[in-house]
């Protein structure tokens, strides 16, 4: 949607040349703007994805089917892929861990998604979306994957959701692995996703599942691991799930010097604290203010000196806006609380909004 | 950076909890404890004298009401609503354009042109303008934002959202800060000072509703203010090389590439895109002129808006607007700026629902006794060249014209002699001292 320069002819290769073509023929929208009415999907389209279906793995986890755009360049197994939806027609991007084979027949790939109370995209995705849904994705990242050289002794210690990225890895590589251990967390038998699936590998020996049921008998603790798992100090470990799970296997391992045999992915949910004041940090003027729940960021900017954007001061011609990179604000108008976490840049008014919490705005 | 609320909220019970981004804004919260009537230079009197502050702070609370009643429910329709509008555009812009590769054939020429007519004011209207005022940036899609919209028009999106939404919105009918009223080169209101050099505008109103476009830009360059000496001049060289460059672009693209596309049907071609472009300008420029400038809007003395309380100012927009009634089809050609009164009070609330609060602000006007114009297209327009016609001419002169026209036309004649060679002579000094 930005304006093409015009530059000489002569310049670049064919292809430039009549990229440079097209956007005269389609200023001042891009070539892809129209493309993307027919074409959504094609490779050099910003990446989408078609949800196809939508299965029910347990009664709060559905596991999606999605068409991603010709320009998906694939994933290792355990890696994560952000995506893109829209939920009451907002945009809000999750990441979620890939969980098909990464070379399959037709291309598509699965998350795995787990409601939890008052996820906004968790929720939606797992209740409301309907196949043939477009949704906005990223290229798969992450580091919480196996290495080449496969550890013949793997533990993989797991809680609720945190199984999906071992169940990427399991669909994958579960014949590279010799002695596979399955330690999984979930409230009961039924709550275990991909409980099927894990079962039958247990059923057949390719692999041990000790299931822990957390409501009868509570999360598992780092004393339980070794008490469960003998051998836990010669295995290699991949541990996923809540925080609080982690931070205890972290220090169980580090305290046997063991740290670097420990692999963990940790989900963070967005949630911010949101106060009635805060610090507001303006990064790349590297000022940071103390600023009152009740004092618009553009007037706190402003007198601390950095140069503000700024425009009709009460919230009406969107002149002032700038990305807030973290940290959560308020609308002064309403009190609404809008939230940005990494690497998502949410833009905010600053002339109707102040700090909710501690907040990094991109000026 | 304390708020100045925590010390004054004695004397605002009511809205200080919920108004606390009044403080830093231009906006202030305190309520005066009287008000008087505007003292209008042309003696005319002032329609909202009859409300007292307290009044119009509970006006202003219901206007906040019903602006959270739709933030309240905007949602998956609004996004769809937009998304559907931009694809229709789209998939019309690009059919039309295509009909238009055989504009040699008269039919294709003609349906071509009509198609790529209507694509291009619902661009401009319905989409550009709404986009831009950042009525849809709560969806956050950074391909339907504010702060990356680009329009088919010759003025530049950041230089169009200065003089429009910060300029024009904030300081709406405010004789010497509003340039909307009459553009800078039109009197619309008694209460403009006349010169000799309005006796032209019934001339340029219709010369500007040709090249409307190419006024908006010149109008958003602020050339005006640049030649008063009030425009910095790299600035001005700044932005006019912006404009100049996105002229080119627009010119590129209708008059020369896809005429070159259209192969023999070149010339059809050109003609086909500077007659949408034509139909565009002389649409756009009637339903804005309806916005402002109809009998009954009220314009505003820079003087009154000093310590302006958002209730005073939701009350301006009010008064100084004129809304257009008609169908849901014609609603969507105007970028519901049919609905400009419901506009101006919140520029910023998706545009398909104003059609749903016109009846509550309609009903809130006319208990508070305030008079919503309104009225059909054609009356509306017909209104507003009235008063362009009638207010080229020194306050009076018009009813004195319809019983003594022969006195009239004897003077007019004579000052036109005389003011029009020293207002040339003025303006050609102007120009250049400036350009020298």
């Amino acid at each position: 949607m930005s304006l093409p320069v015009l530059t000489p002819w002569s310049a670049g290769t064919i292809a430039d040349r009549a990229r440079r073509v097209a956007e005269l023929v389609s200023t001042p929208l891009l070539p892809a703007d129209y493309l993307d009415l027919f074409s959504p999907l094609r490779k050099a389209a910003d990446l989408r994805g078609r949800v196809l279906a939508v299965h029910v793995e347990t009664s709060d986890a559905v596991t999606l089917v999605i068409r991603p755009g010709r320009g998906w360049r694939g994933h290792r197994p355990g890696q994560y892929v952000r995506i893109g939806v829209d939920v009451d027609g907002v945009r809000n991007w999750r990441a979620y861990s890939l969980t098909s084979p990464t070379a399959t027949t037709d291309g598509c790939i699965t998350v795995t998604v787990k409601a939890i109370p008052d996820g906004k995209v968790s929720q939606y995705l797992v209740r409301e979306i309907t196949p043939g849904t477009i949704v906005m994705l990223d290229q798969a990242a992450g580091d919480f994957t196996l290495p080449p050289q496969t550890p013949a002794k793997v533990l993989f210690l797991t809680a609720g959701s945190g199984i999906t990225p071992v169940m990427g890895m399991l669909r994958n590589a579960i014949d590279a692995m010799g002695d596979i251990i399955v330690l999984h967390s979930a409230p009961s038998a039924a709550d275990v996703i991909f409980g099927a699936e894990l079962r039958a590998l247990a059923d057949r020996g390719r692999i041990r599942l000790i299931e822990q049921h957390t409501h009868t008998a509570g999360m598992v603790s780092p004393e339980q691991v070794a008490a469960l798992v003998p051998d836990w100090a010669q295995r290699q470990t991949w541990a996923c799930g809540p925080s609080g799970l982690l931070d205890a296997a972290e220090k169980h391992w580090s305290a046997q010097g063991i740290a670097h045999q420990l692999h963990t992915e940790r989900f963070r949910p967005t949630v911010l604290a949101t106060g009635e004041w805060g610090t507001a940090t303006f990064a790349k003027s590297g000022v940071s203010v103390e600023s009152d729940g009740s004092t618009p960021l553009l007037q706190a900017g402003e007198e601390a000196g950095v140069l503000m954007p700024s425009g009709c001061r009460m919230g009406i011609c969107f002149g002032c806006v700038v990305p807030l990179r973290e940290g959560s604000v308020r609308d002064l108008r309403n009190g609404e609380i809008t939230i940005a976490a990494p690497p998502d840049t949410v833009l905010i008014q600053t002339c109707v909004s102040a700090a909710a919490g501690a907040c990094d705005i991109d000026l | 950076m304390t708020a100045t609320l925590t010390q004054a909220p004695t004397t605002e019970p009511a809205t200080a909890p919920k108004s606390p981004a009044r403080n830093g804004s231009r906006l202030k919260v305190t309520r005066p404890a009287q008000r008087l009537p505007q003292q209008k230079a042309s003696g005319k009197p002032d329609p909202t004298a009859h409300l007292s502050p307290q009044q119009i702070e509970e006006l202003g609370t219901e206007l906040d009401a019903i602006r959270e009643e739709i933030l309240a429910s905007r949602g998956a329709g609004d996004a769809a609503y937009i998304r559907k509008v931009i694809n229709t555009q789209r998939t019309l812009e690009l059919g039309s354009r295509a009909v238009l590769l055989f504009s040699l054939f008269p039919p294709a020429w003609f349906i071509g042109t009509a198609g790529l007519s209507v694509a291009k004011i619902l661009e401009n209207m319905e989409i550009g303008h709404n986009v831009m005022h950042g009525q849809w940036d709560w969806m956050r899609d950074p391909k339907i934002h504010s702060q990356s919209w680009e329009w088919d028009h010759a003025s530049p999106a950041d230089l169009w959202k200065h003089s429009h939404n910060e300029l024009h919105h904030t300081y709406t009918n405010v004789i010497g800060r509003d340039n909307d009223l009459g553009y800078g080169i039109m009197r619309v209101d008694e209460d403009q000072r006349w010169v000799p050099a309005y006796l032209g505008q019934p001339l340029y109103n219709f010369l500007n509703a040709c090249l409307f476009e190419y006024g908006i830009a010149a109008y958003d360059l602020e050339i005006g203010k640049y030649l008063k000496g009030r425009k910095e001049k790299e600035t001005f060289r700044g932005d006019g090389k912006k404009v100049l460059h996105k002229i080119r672009q627009q010119m590129t693209k209708d008059y020369l590439v896809h005429p070159i596309l259209s192969g023999p049907s070149f010339l059809p071609t050109v003609g086909a895109n500077a007659t949408a472009n034509l139909l565009r300008n002389l649409w756009t420029h009637s339903v804005i002129m309806c916005g402002h400038f109809p009998e009954g809007v009220q314009t505003f003395a820079k003087s009154s808006i000093e310590g302006e309380t958002r209730g005073e100012w939701y009350l301006r927009q009010m008064v100084g607007s004129a809304n257009i009634s008609g169908s849901k089809a014609m609603h969507l050609m105007t970028g519901n700026l049919s609905h400009q009164i419901e506009h101006h009070l919140f520029p910023d609330l998706p545009s398909n629902r104003y059609a749903e609060i016109a009846p509550k602000v309609r009903e809130l006007m006319e208990r508070y006794e305030l008079r919503y114009v309104t009225g059909p297209l054609h009356q509306q327009v017909a209104s507003a060249w009235k008063q362009v016609i009638r207010l080229s001419l020194p306050n009076g002169t018009w009813q004195e014209a319809k019983s003594n026209p022969l006195v009239v036309a004897r003077l007019g004649a004579a000052a036109a002699a005389h003011y029009g060679t020293k207002t040339a002579f003025r303006v050609l000094g102007r120009v250049t001292a400036r350009t020298a």
